[in-house]
C-alpha cells in the first residue's frame, strides 16, 4: 500500500519536472520560430532580387510600380536616428548615473531612480505624440528664431531621434548606477586617501571598475534604439531615402515594416517578403550589437573578492 | 611648485562643482520634460475625456469617436496574453531556478532567454505574421495578437521569476526537506508562495509593457478602424461561456491612438491625446503598483 503510493508520487514528481522542462524549453522554440519565418521567407525574395541590388542599390521602393530594393536607405535612416539619440541618452544618462552612484543621498536615489523607471514604462505611441505634435513644431519655431528659417519639416529624423533619446535615458542611467554601485568601497577610499576629489574617484576609478556593467547598459540602449518603431514610423516620416542629414524626414527599417503592415499586401508576393527580409536585417544587427556588448563585457569583467 | 599645486587642486574643485551643476541640471531637464509632454497631452486631451470617449466606436466626426472597440479589445488581448505568458513564465521560472541541473541544455536556455529579450518587439510581430496568421491559419484574430504579446514579455516574467525565487534562503528548502517533502512538495508549498510578491511584481511589469505594445500587433494586421465588439464571451443561454471572441477581428487602444495621430486633421489629434492619456494612467498606475508592491515586500521579508 505505502509502496504503490511512493511509486506514484515518482510518478508525479518525474511528469512534473518535465511540464516544466518544456515549459523552458518553450523560450527555445520562439527563437526557432522566429529564424525559421524570416529565413523562410527571405529565400524567394533572395531568388529574385540579386544581393548586390539588395546591398547597393541607392532606393528602396517596393510599392512603386517599378520596384528597388536597397536596403541602404532604411539602414541609413535607422542609423541616423539611433546616432541622434545615443547623442542624448549617453552623456545624460552617464551624468545622470554618476550623480546618483556618486553623490545623491539614499534618499533622494530612491525616489529618482523609480521616478526615471517610469519614462521607460511609457508607451512608444505616446512618445510618437510628442515627437510628431510637440518637437516637431517646437524645433521649427526654434530654427526660425535662430536661423530665420525653420529648417525642417513636420516629419524629421531629428525629432524622432531626440524623443527616443529620451526614453531610453534610464536603461543607460538605471543600469549604470547599478554597476557603479556595485563598485566596493575600498576603492574609493584609496583615491580619496591619495587627495583625489569624488570627481577625479568617480572618473578615474569607479567608471573604468564599472565598465563592463556599462557596456552592458549602452548596448541594451543601443538595441532598444535601432528596434524601436513607433515614435520613427509616426515622426519619421515613412520615406525610404538615403540620406545621413537628421533634418530630413526617412524611413527607417522598422517603420517601413509598419508602412507595409499598415497597407493591404498579398500573401507571398515579394512585397511581404520584403518586410521579412527587413526583419531579418534587423535581427542580424541586434543580435551582432549584443554578441559584441557579450564580448566587451567578458573582455574587461573585474572580479573583486 | 607649491603654487601650481594649489592651482591644480582649484582647477580640480571647479571641474567637480561643473559636473555638480550640469548633472543636476540634466536630471532636473528631463523632469521638466516629461512634465511638459504631460501637461500638453492632459491640456489637449482632457476636453476629449468624457462618458462618450469610453462608449462610442471610432468615427470620421472627430468629437464622436470613441475608443468603445479599442478598451475593448485591450481587456480580451491582455486576458488571452495572461492566460498564456503567465503559466508558461512562472513554470520555466521555476525550471530553471529549482530543477535544472548545470548542463548543456540548461546553459542554451538561459543563453537563449537573454537574447530574447533583446530581440526588437517588431521582430515578434513578423514571427506571429509567418506563423500564427498564416501557418497555423489563427488570422489576424485576438488569439493571435494575444499569443504574440504573451511571447514578447515570457522573458521579462522569466527573469522576474528566477530573482524573486532566488531570494529565498536555501535553509527554507532545508527545513522542508528535512521534514520529508518532495522536490515539487517544497516548490509548490514554500519556494512559490514566498517568492509571490517578487512574482507578482514582474507580471504586473510585463502586462503595462504589452498594453502599451503597438508594433508587433500592427505587424500582424490588426485593423486601425473596428466599429463593432467581439462577440461577448459570455451569454445568457446554455453553455454560458462563448469562444467566438477569440477569433474576431479587433483593435487596441495604443493602435486605436497611432490611427488618430496619423490623421492631418488636427482634430483628431485631440482623440489621440485622449486615448494617449488613457493609456498613460493605465501603465504608469501598473508601474507605480508594482514598485510600490517591491518595497512593500522588501521591507516585510526578513529571513
Amino acid at each position: 500500500m505505502l509502496k504503490r503510493q511512493k511509486s506514484f508520487q515518482h510518478l508525479r514528481e518525474w511528469l512534473i519536472e518535465k511540464i516544466l522542462l518544456l515549459a523552458a524549453l518553450s523560450s527555445v522554440l520562439v527563437t526557432l520560430g522566429i529564424v525559421f519565418i524570416l529565413i523562410l521567407e527571405s529565400i524567394p525574395f533572395f531568388k529574385s532580387v540579386p544581393l548586390t541590388n539588395f546591398l547597393f542599390d541607392p532606393y528602396w521602393t517596393p510599392l512603386f510600380s517599378n520596384p528597388r530594393y536597397g536596403i541602404g536607405s532604411l539602414v541609413a535612416g535607422t542609423l541616423v536616428t539611433t546616432l541622434v539619440a545615443l547623442f542624448v541618452a549617453i552623456p545624460v544618462g552617464s551624468m545622470i548615473a554618476i550623480f546618483l552612484s556618486e553623490y545623491a543621498p539614499a534618499k533622494l536615489r530612491e525616489w529618482v531612480k523609480p521616478a526615471l523607471e517610469l519614462l521607460s514604462a511609457i508607451p512608444t505611441v505616446v512618445y510618437g505624440y510628442f515627437a510628431l505634435l510637440v518637437v516637431a513644431p517646437f524645433l521649427q519655431k526654434v530654427f526660425s528664431l535662430i536661423f530665420g528659417d525653420p529648417l525642417i519639416s513636420g516629419f524629421s529624423m531629428l525629432s524622432a531621434g531626440l524623443v527616443m533619446g529620451i526614453m531610453i535615458i534610464p536603461y543607460v542611467s538605471s543600469l549604470s548606477e547599478d554597476a557603479m554601485r556595485a563598485v566596493p568601497m575600498y576603492l574609493r577610499e584609496a583615491s580619496f586617501a591619495l587627495g583625489a576629489t569624488r570627481f577625479q574617484t568617480a572618473i578615474k576609478v569607479v567608471v573604468p571598475s564599472a565598465f563592463s556593467g556599462i557596456t552592458a547598459a549602452y548596448t541594451l540602449a543601443i538595441s532598444r534604439a535601432v528596434g524601436e518603431t513607433m515614435i520613427v514610423a509616426i515622426a519619421a516620416g515613412m520615406q525610404p531615402t538615403l540620406t545621413l542629414n537628421p533634418l530630413q524626414p526617412a524611413s527607417t527599417i522598422t517603420a517601413f515594416i509598419v508602412q507595409v503592415s499598415l497597407g493591404d499586401l498579398p500573401h507571398g508576393s515579394l512585397g511581404y517578403q520584403s518586410i521579412f527580409v527587413a526583419g531579418l536585417t534587423l535581427l542580424v544587427f541586434t543580435l551582432s550589437f549584443n554578441l559584441f556588448g557579450h564580448w566587451l563585457r567578458k573582455r574587461f569583467r573585474e572580479v573583486y573578492a | 611648485m607649491s603654487h601650481d599645486r594649489s592651482t591644480w587642486i582649484l582647477r580640480q574643485k571647479i571641474y567637480e562643482k561643473i559636473f555638480l551643476v550640469v548633472s543636476v541640471f540634466f536630471l532636473i531637464c528631463s523632469g521638466l520634460v516629461l512634465g511638459a509632454l504631460l501637461l500638453d497631452l492632459a491640456q489637449s486631451g482632457t476636453s476629449r475625456i468624457s462618458w462618450n470617449l469610453f462608449s462610442n466606436f471610432p468615427s470620421r466626426f472627430p468629437e464622436k469617436a470613441g475608443i468603445l472597440s479599442a478598451w475593448v479589445g485591450t481587456l480580451l488581448v491582455m486576458l488571452v496574453t495572461c492566460l498564456a505568458a503567465i503559466p508558461l513564465g512562472v513554470a520555466a521560472g521555476i525550471y530553471l531556478e529549482e530543477y535544472a541541473p548545470k548542463n548543456r541544455i540548461t546553459t542554451l536556455i538561459e543563453i537563449n532567454i537573454s537574447n530574447l529579450a533583446g530581440v526588437p518587439s517588431i521582430v515578434f510581430g513578423l514571427m506571429a505574421l509567418g506563423i500564427f496568421v498564416y501557418k497555423f491559419a489563427l488570422g489576424q484574430s485576438v488569439l493571435t495578437a494575444g499569443l504574440t504579446l504573451a511571447l514578447l514579455i515570457l522573458p521579462i516574467i522569466i527573469v522576474t521569476t528566477r530573482e524573486a525565487i532566488r531570494a529565498i534562503p536555501l535553509s527554507i528548502r532545508e527545513a522542508a526537506y528535512a521534514l520529508g517533502a518532495t522536490k515539487w512538495q517544497v516548490t509548490k508549498d514554500h519556494v512559490l508562495p514566498y517568492s509571490l510578491g517578487g512574482v507578482l511584481t514582474g507580471i504586473i511589469i510585463a502586462m503595462s509593457r504589452a498594453i502599451g505594445e503597438t508594433a508587433p500587433l500592427v505587424t500582424i494586421g490588426a485593423l486601425t478602424f473596428i466599429a463593432f465588439l467581439p462577440p461577448s464571451p459570455v451569454q445568457t443561454t446554455a453553455p454560458f461561456i462563448n469562444f467566438d471572441w477569440l477569433n474576431s477581428p479587433f483593435t487596441v487602444l495604443p493602435i486605436q491612438m497611432f490611427n488618430w495621430v496619423s490623421r492631418p486633421d488636427p482634430e483628431f489629434h485631440k482623440n489621440a491625446a485622449a486615448a494617449g492619456l488613457v493609456l498613460l494612467i493605465i501603465t504608469v498606475s501598473m508601474n507605480a503598483i508594482a514598485i510600490f508592491l517591491r518595497v512593500q515586500f522588501r521591507r516585510r521579508t526578513r529571513w
